[in-house]
């Protein structure tokens, strides 16, 4: 705008703003015009896409299922259908066996990493009361050294059968899922970190924590709720 | 830099559309020659794929903000011509952001932020600038081309090189032995100053060899 002062302008000053506005405006207009219509045209693929990703990594933490359902947690804490399109909702995905019984139930959550907030979905077996598999929807880690949470197979192997067991009346977790260093898990509850990713490692680790404290006794509580229909 | 691309084009009597082209390709090479927009450059090639795809998409504003600001070179006001450069390049950016999220989803992810900050790639800027606003369509389709191809190029040259030293592959697919151990640093923004180096120090040989001559 200080160019404005200093350039002087040979044409009379209010014929310019005039020009500048009708300038501004005419190309302010065309390009929200733009934008309106690619969002409108990628709308839907891209809200397909991301359904599918999650649908995807679904089955990744749930072994052995054919078919999933989109349940979210209500204002009273009641488990109830849903069409995951409200993403303010608590959103659980169960996952079901060709014969339409449940084996599990994938669980969202999120929690501080080293760069940025990691977002994962953890699988959770009800009849063995384990967490069965974890996979990173999101995260902004180091590459070659915090995204190991994703790729490293020694640490992946710890959500093979995490211990998530109950308490005798039902209401908590017994012993809440905690990370350990790297070799010296020796609780099924432990989750064994990475040396070179301890931050990151140890942010999965807190995150099932938390998110299986709060969640899992809910979800055992209304086993019932989770059918096909 | 802008200013000397201006007078080199104005020293030639008629640059022909073939020039304007190759120019971006090697002779002005956005990345290796100017060195501009190494923000990008640096942060996004850390493989192969994701410097593509970030190449691309930055050559793609390119040259969409090229046509607009050439066609309407005559209707945009001086003293407001900046922020109308700045509207059309944020415009384009949008939507190569929803472009690329409708294409994939793992891609966006690689990518992140960079996608957004292509807005502030003084590349593009200045090709409005210095070339856009003074000359007519076909050779700013041409210079945009020649430019984002020179870009796309460039960072093509880095991303490869990462991925081989620091993953070990190409394009995903296992191009070293099992038993290659992966230079980690390469795929860290450490290993993007160190192959931009080594790059500019090649450019840099062959233009001084080129000069003896």
């Amino acid at each position: 705008m200080s160019q404005k002062k200093t350039i002087p302008s040979p044409i009379d000053s209010s014929q310019g703003s005039k020009k500048m506005l009708t300038a501004m405006v005419g190309i302010g207009v065309f390009c929200a015009l733009l934008i309106v219509l690619t969002y409108e045209g990628t709308k839907e693929r891209i809200e397909r896409l991301k359904a599918e990703a999650l649908e995807q990594a679904v089955f990744k933490v749930i072994p052995g299922i054919s078919k999933t359902r989109i349940f979210e947690l209500d204002n009273d804490g009641i488990f109830i259908h849903s069409d995951g399109k409200d993403r303010s909702k608590k959103l659980v995905y169960a996952g079901f066996g060709d014969d339409g019984s449940l084996k599990g139930i994938a669980i969202e959550a999120s929690g501080q990493g080293y760069a940025d907030v990691i977002r994962i979905l953890y699988g959770y077996n009800p009849y063995t009361q384990t967490v069965v598999g974890m996979y990173v929807l999101e995260s902004k880690e180091t590459p070659g050294l915090g995204d190991k949470i994703e790729k490293d197979e020694n640490f992946l192997s710890n959500f093979n059968a995490l211990s998530v067991a109950l308490s005798e009346d039902l209401t908590r977790i017994e012993n809440k899922v905690a990370p350990v260093k790297q070799g010296s898990k020796a609780n099924p509850w432990e989750v064994d970190g990475i040396t070179g990713a301890t931050i990151s490692s140890r942010a999965i680790g807190h995150i099932i924590g938390e998110s299986s404290s709060i969640m899992i006794p809910l979800i055992y509580s209304q086993l019932e709720k989770f059918k096909l229909d | 830099m802008s200013t000397g691309i201006t007078k080199n084009t104005e020293l030639k009597n008629t640059p022909s559309s073939t020039d304007e082209f190759i120019k971006g390709l090697w002779r002005e090479n956005p990345v290796f020659v100017q060195v501009l927009g190494m923000c990008p450059v640096l942060a996004v090639s850390n493989t192969a794929q994701n410097a593509l795809a970030m190449g691309l998409a930055t050559a793609f504003v390119l040259l969409m903000s090229n046509i607009l600001v050439a066609s309407l070179r005559n209707f945009i006001p001086k003293q407001v011509r900046i922020a109308s450069f700045i509207l059309i390049i944020a415009t384009f950016v949008t939507i190569v952001d929803y472009a690329i999220q409708a294409i994939s989803v793992d891609l966006h992810k690689n990518l992140g932020a960079f996608i957004s900050l292509i807005v502030v790639n003084c590349l593009i800027l200045s090709r409005a600038e210095a070339f856009a606003s003074k000359n007519n369509i076909g050779k700013s389709i041409m210079d945009a081309l020649g430019m984002g191809l020179g870009f796309v190029f460039a960072l093509f040259c880095l991303g490869a090189v990462r991925e081989l030293l620091g993953n070990g592959t190409l394009f995903n697919i296992e191009v070293f032995p099992g038993s290659f151990q992966e230079w980690i640093i390469m795929i860290l923004p450490a290993g993007g100053f160190f192959t931009l180096a080594l790059w500019l120090l090649l450019f840099n040989f062959f233009k001084s060899k080129k000069a003896q001559v």
